[in-house]
């Protein structure tokens, strides 16, 4: 018997608008109207604005570690639109803030989380994200079981789910692939492949050349997309929710992209990788890129940035207002949302809180002259 | 009534439950066509379709964390792990999110879940087989953890778990799936999560156990003389703990011997223990008597025997209990 070949696989790479803000108006159609591009660069600037002001927040002690999204917005907002709001469902990791704000989660709520309170994953009734996750690829599991929960009831929705290079050695991912694809539901796996995890680079990460083609062993869609091109996350995204919906596939997209900043406010990225790299990244900015598109076609200048920039500045003030202006979380509510119902045991130990000095505010139990 | 074996009491639970539940899915490996390795689940793929009764891939974590998000996405999950060998695989998923959701978004996404999981030793089963790890799992906050040990209390928990709005580890002891019959009523009923059962009442002596161990405390307990009148409460539930009946009947007995088969260092008996001094402390007449598994690795099964409690050393302990 001959060797015969049984299997050929190739992945492509999918770029519209260029680093130079040049696009290619053929792969274009249908993708992004002006007055579109326009609003995801505006949401981008607020992003920014949030991440440049969150990260002061913590260098202040106003607020705990926080992961900067900065470089990373392009791919949180053209994958988020191209999810229908209210329908589709976004599984986030922590590094998509911009995309779960397009699918109406309150800032203030990101910021919450960061500072340490429960509520800011208290999401509202409505809003189709599930809470930043903190472990590394579980969330892709939980994507593909709502996924699943969808097909089984027929609806009309699909989720997407974000996880970054490093996500891609777990197991939870490969575990989530195999069901997804084997079961066949509306889901669609947006890795953000930002070149490291924490301090580890890609190429130490894995041994095979792209994100994208790990998508082939489980047979599904696979496609790598500059994550800085907005037009070109956004098609990518727009074909695979659809087919996902549409009963076609799983797809897995590789958006390639840089973490501009540490990988979070406790890491310093300057003990592990180059200058030179970061400044070639820089220059690839999303926010840079699509401005020069804009500008190019007449529909920005520098009024329209000076005026983003302040209404920026505006909305994250309120935002800081109110994340830090809301009462402090109960003691009790440890307790009354272990269960549904408290069990005795807990009810015991929440009452045994309560009437001991641990239970109380600092003044209550005297302590607050004591700190004077 | 019908007089049915715990394996039938489990499949007639999940029968009902499917049928009268449509949120209702079976998940795990070979749960479908070959009805589980026990067979528990057997006929029922036949009965709800591919669709609600799913041959997963070979993946424990996968199986956990997919069981999530169909409960978070408005399902009532039911996976099964094969062993609880292999609880090991899923423990991230089932302790660092399916146990947390509902505090970590303070009540916006709860899962509710029944993982099925078969526990124990004494079936001459293969390495990783005949583990009995509940306390590690009573150990964790947001999971609720029960072991029934008769027919009628299988299906009337499993009920329960089913319907429970929180994550439920349901520990089914293989050593008796088929050990004994019990007449269990057709119409559905529940056994609460969180009550503990006085199987046999007596004013000498209260032995405390769960799982297959009961069925050795009860052997022990037909063989002691005649004047000694010993009290077995069968726990049920691990965690919520019925802290209120074990500390009724040792301030009646005044002794207490407590009977598991996972190892004995920090395992459910020393929480008993120390339940009991906490409120019983004035009424006991003997320290309190563990009768466990031992701090080594479970043996292969030549020697699985000599690991479990059996009747002669709970008699034994129990003995020494009374003579203190």
């Amino acid at each position: 018997m001959p060797i015969r070949t049984v299997f050929k696989a190739q992945i492509d790479h999918l770029q519209i608008l260029d680093e130079n803000g040049v696009l290619d108006e053929k792969l274009a159609k249908d993708t992004l109207t002006d007055e579109q591009v326009v609003f995801l660069y505006e949401q981008m600037n607020i992003c920014r604005h949030l991440d440049e002001v969150a990260f002061k927040l913590q260098r202040s002690g106003r607020m705990g570690t926080y992961p900067q999204n900065k470089g990373q917005e392009a791919a949180a907002l053209g994958s988020g639109f191209a999810a229908r709001k209210g329908k589709d469902w976004l599984v986030p990791c922590y590094r998509e803030n911009a995309a779960l704000f397009l699918h109406g989660l309150p800032m203030e709520k990101i910021l919450l989380h960061w500072m340490g309170d429960e509520r800011g994953n208290q999401i509202p009734e409505g809003v189709n994200v599930t809470p930043i996750s903190i472990p590394i690829g579980t969330q892709m599991l939980h994507a593909t079981g709502m996924a699943w929960a969808f097909k089984l009831r027929k609806e009309d929705r699909a989720v997407i789910t974000y996880f970054g290079d490093g996500a891609t050695s777990e197991g939870d991912f490969h575990e989530a692939m195999n069901f997804a694809t084997t079961l066949n539901v509306p889901v669609v796996f947006f890795c953000q492949n930002n070149q490291w995890a924490i301090s580890v680079p890609r190429e130490i990460q894995m041994n095979s050349e792209t994100v994208a083609q790990k998508a082939i062993a489980y047979g599904a869609h696979a496609i790598q997309v500059d994550g800085n091109d907005l037009f070109a996350v956004y098609k990518a995204s727009k074909d695979a929710l659809s087919r996902a919906r549409s009963g076609g596939g799983v797809t897995l997209i590789e958006a390639v992209t840089y973490r501009l900043g540490d990988h979070t406010t406790a890491d310093d990225a300057r003990r592990y990788r180059d200058e030179a790299e970061v400044a070639s990244w820089r220059a690839k900015d999303p926010i840079i890129r699509t401005r020069k598109y804009l500008e190019g076609k007449g529909l920005w200048n520098d009024t329209r940035q000076q005026e983003i920039e302040d209404r920026a500045k505006v909305i994250v003030a309120e935002v800081v207002r109110n994340a830090e202006g809301i009462e402090s979380p109960s003691i009790d509510d440890i307790f009354d949302y272990t269960f549904e119902t408290i069990d005795p045991e807990l009810e015991t130990q929440k009452r045994t809180l309560r009437t001991s000095s641990l239970g109380q505010k600092p003044e209550q139990a005297g302590l607050e002259a004591e700190r004077r | 009534m019908a007089n049915l074996t715990l394996v039938q009491a489990i499949n007639l639970a999940l029968t009902q439950e499917m049928e009268a539940d449509s949120r209702v899915v079976i998940l795990g490996e070979d749960v479908g066509k070959n009805g589980g390795v026990f067979r528990v689940t057997e006929g029922l793929q036949a009965r709800f379709g591919a669709d609600r009764v799913v041959d997963t891939p070979l993946a424990e974590s996968g199986i956990m964390g997919t069981a999530i998000g169909l409960a978070m996405a408005g399902m009532r999950p039911i996976p099964e792990i094969q062993f609880e060998g292999f609880l090991g695989p899923a423990y991230d998923q089932l302790v660092n999110h399916a146990a947390r959701f509902r505090t970590r978004t303070r009540g916006a996404i709860t899962v509710p879940l029944t993982i099925r999981v078969p526990v124990g030793g004494g079936i001459h089963a293969p390495e990783l087989h005949s583990d009995s790890p509940e306390a590690i799992y009573a150990h964790t906050p947001g999971l609720k953890v029960v072991m029934p040990s008769t027919p009628y209390d299988a299906k009337g928990m499993l009920i329960s778990a089913i319907r429970d709005p929180d994550p439920v580890l349901f520990f089914e002891p293989k050593r008796i799936y088929r050990a004994f019959r019990e007449e269990v009523p057709e119409d559905e009923y529940t056994v609460p999560i969180g009550q503990a059962k006085i199987v046999t009442e007596g004013t000498d002596l209260t032995v405390v156990s769960w799982g297959a161990s009961v069925v050795q405390c009860l052997e022990a307990i037909d063989q002691l003389p005649e004047d000694v009148s010993a009290e077995l409460i069968d726990l049920r539930t691990i965690y919520p703990i019925d802290a209120d009946t074990i500390a009724a009947s040792v301030e009646k007995t005044g002794r207490c011997v407590i009977v598991h088969e996972a190892p004995k260092t920090c395992g459910m008996g020393a929480e008993i223990a120390t339940i009991i001094q906490e409120r019983c402390f004035l009424h006991l007449e003997a320290p309190v008597q563990r009768v466990c598994g031992f701090d080594t690795v479970m043996p292969y099964y030549k020697l699985e025997l000599e690991y479990l409690p059996d009747a002669k050393r709970i008699g034994e302990a129990i003995g020494q209990c009374l003579a203190y």
